[in-house]
């Protein structure tokens, strides 16, 4: 039987990495891998899945230094040597073993003003908005984003400076940008201005690199960018 | 967790430190170069004195490590600025070759007339 | 200048909203500073192999350079355009690369940019003037 090698992160922030030796199987995902040890070497250990699938990001993890999910991520891909590497996510606080805390993530996803500020009530008439537009466009290159926290681990400017929004929540910030029916739009533009905000960006691209979706929020950051200097230099920021 | 160099390995990253190293030592260097030009200030003599110095093979070769950096930051730069300004589209991504294409050939012209 | 400087989440909503602005202002100072700058390295690039091509010596140079009015505006040009660039994208620099993020930073990177520029001029007057 051929063993798979697996070096898994254990404990808090100040952990260790304990090895593990899983049996290889064919179309083995690395969420596969760590469900085996969890069900059948050490009941103890802590991850987080749900769908398994690729639809919902709550298995992203760090294997071999970059950020994945799990359950998309194939042990033939990316095993080196029969061996792999498995970690919580950067950038965040390490609750146990594979989990992180995700709070501060989402937090900033409301400070970027990522939500959505209606101003029509049930009693007018629906919203027209051309599909084509080039607003609605540029707002459905981002809106597929489901929050897994991704780019958000794989961008350095947010190991680099706590307080950047990261690339996550201003690519959502972007969407709601060009959303049409928005009524905050000047409190978002100032919201998302700032060394927290877009303008840390230095455009690195990794997190358009491991987005599992192909989102590019370094694209929507760079709108941002645009629209952010478009509303100083009309003195409306 | 913290990231290391495996989750920066990609083309784009490197082009962010290529850029960012590029500017410090352009950085560096200036203060260096605004005064050998003020030498001129005391006559041509002044500045003749200075230009053999930079002569020597040693000289030259960082001289030309310099041209080197100023072409590889301009062109790094060109990029980043047709990545903010411009609408996004897939053929961005080989910006990065085109700009390293670009540095090379300048610094390559200067190292050639040395 | 020190509201400005203050971290997001502890400044205060108007310390905020000064930084939003400040940092705003900073991005299209170096964005216009580096359009100026790609014409004039591009200009300088070519001077310089030029000059290393036909060897020119130090008093060949000045003889061209020096009463020539267009050359000196454009260095002048040229110095100012770096002393807004080069401060800004250290400052960048410092604050992720050694935490300096306190008020400090901007003085002491205020205080370059006016070095830069007087340096340059002075340069600029030594090659142009004479």
């Amino acid at each position: 039987m051929n063993m798979l090698r697996v070096s898994v992160w254990r404990g808090g922030a100040d952990g260790e990495y304990r090895n593990y030796e899983v049996p290889r199987q064919e179309s083995q995902s690395v969420l596969d891998v760590v469900t085996y040890i969890q069900r059948n070497i050490d009941p103890t250990l802590s991850y987080r899945f749900a769908c398994r699938v690729g639809m919902c990001g709550a298995c992203a993890m760090t294997v071999n230094g970059v950020a994945r999910w799990t359950c998309r991520t194939h042990v033939a891909k990316v095993a080196k040597d029969n061996a792999i590497q498995i970690a919580p996510l950067a950038n965040l606080p390490v609750v146990k073993d594979l989990v992180t805390d995700m709070c501060e993530f989402f937090d900033k996803w409301a400070r970027a003003r990522g939500r959505f500020a209606p101003g029509a009530t049930r009693k007018d008439a629906f919203a027209r908005v051309a599909s084509d537009s080039p607003e609605r466009v540029a707002a459905n290159a981002g809106i597929e984003c489901i929050g897994c926290g991704v780019c958000y681990a794989s961008c350095d400017v947010v190991s680099w400076n706590p307080d950047y929004l990261g690339p996550a929540a201003l690519n959502r910030a972007w969407t709601l940008v060009n959303d049409v029916r928005d009524t905050a739009q000047r409190e978002r533009l100032a919201a998302v201005a700032g060394d927290a905000g877009c303008h840390a960006c230095h455009t690195h691209l990794s997190c358009g690199e491991r987005c599992p979706k192909n989102i590019v929020p370094t694209a929507s950051i760079a709108g941002l960018k645009r629209a952010v200097a478009l509303a100083a230099w009309r003195g409306e920021l | 967790m913290r990231n290391d160099f495996r989750a920066r390995n990609h083309p784009a990253w490197w082009a962010f430190l290529v850029h960012r190293l590029s500017g410090l030592a352009l950085s560096l260097f200036l203060p260096f170069h605004f005064w050998a030009l003020g030498q001129a200030l005391q006559g041509e003599a002044r500045l003749d004195t200075l230009l053999r110095w930079t002569q020597q093979p040693l000289v030259k070769f960082a001289e030309a490590g310099l041209v080197l950096l100023l072409a590889a930051h301009l062109a790094g730069g060109l990029r980043l600025l047709a990545l903010e300004f411009l609408p996004w589209r897939g053929w961005q991504k080989s910006l990065l070759a085109w700009a390293a294409g670009a540095a090379l050939a300048v610094g390559l012209a200067f190292a050639l007339v040395l | 200048m020190s509201g400005a400087a203050q971290g997001y989440a502890a400044g205060t909503a108007a310390a905020r909203g000064a930084n939003a602005k400040f940092e705003t202002w900073l991005w299209i100072a170096q964005r216009a500073s580096a359009a100026v700058l790609a014409l004039c390295v591009l200009v300088h690039l070519a001077t310089i192999i030029y000059a290393v091509h036909h060897s020119l010596s130090g008093a060949a140079i000045l003889a061209r350079t020096r009463g020539n009015v267009g050359a000196l505006a454009f260095y002048t040009l040229y110095v100012l355009a770096i002393a807004v660039h080069a401060p800004i994208g250290l400052r960048a620099l410092c604050q992720e690369w050694l935490g300096w993020r306190s008020a400090s930073l901007n003085w002491v990177i205020g205080a370059l940019a006016l070095a830069l520029f007087v340096f340059g001029l002075r340069a600029g007057a030594a090659v142009f003037v004479g």
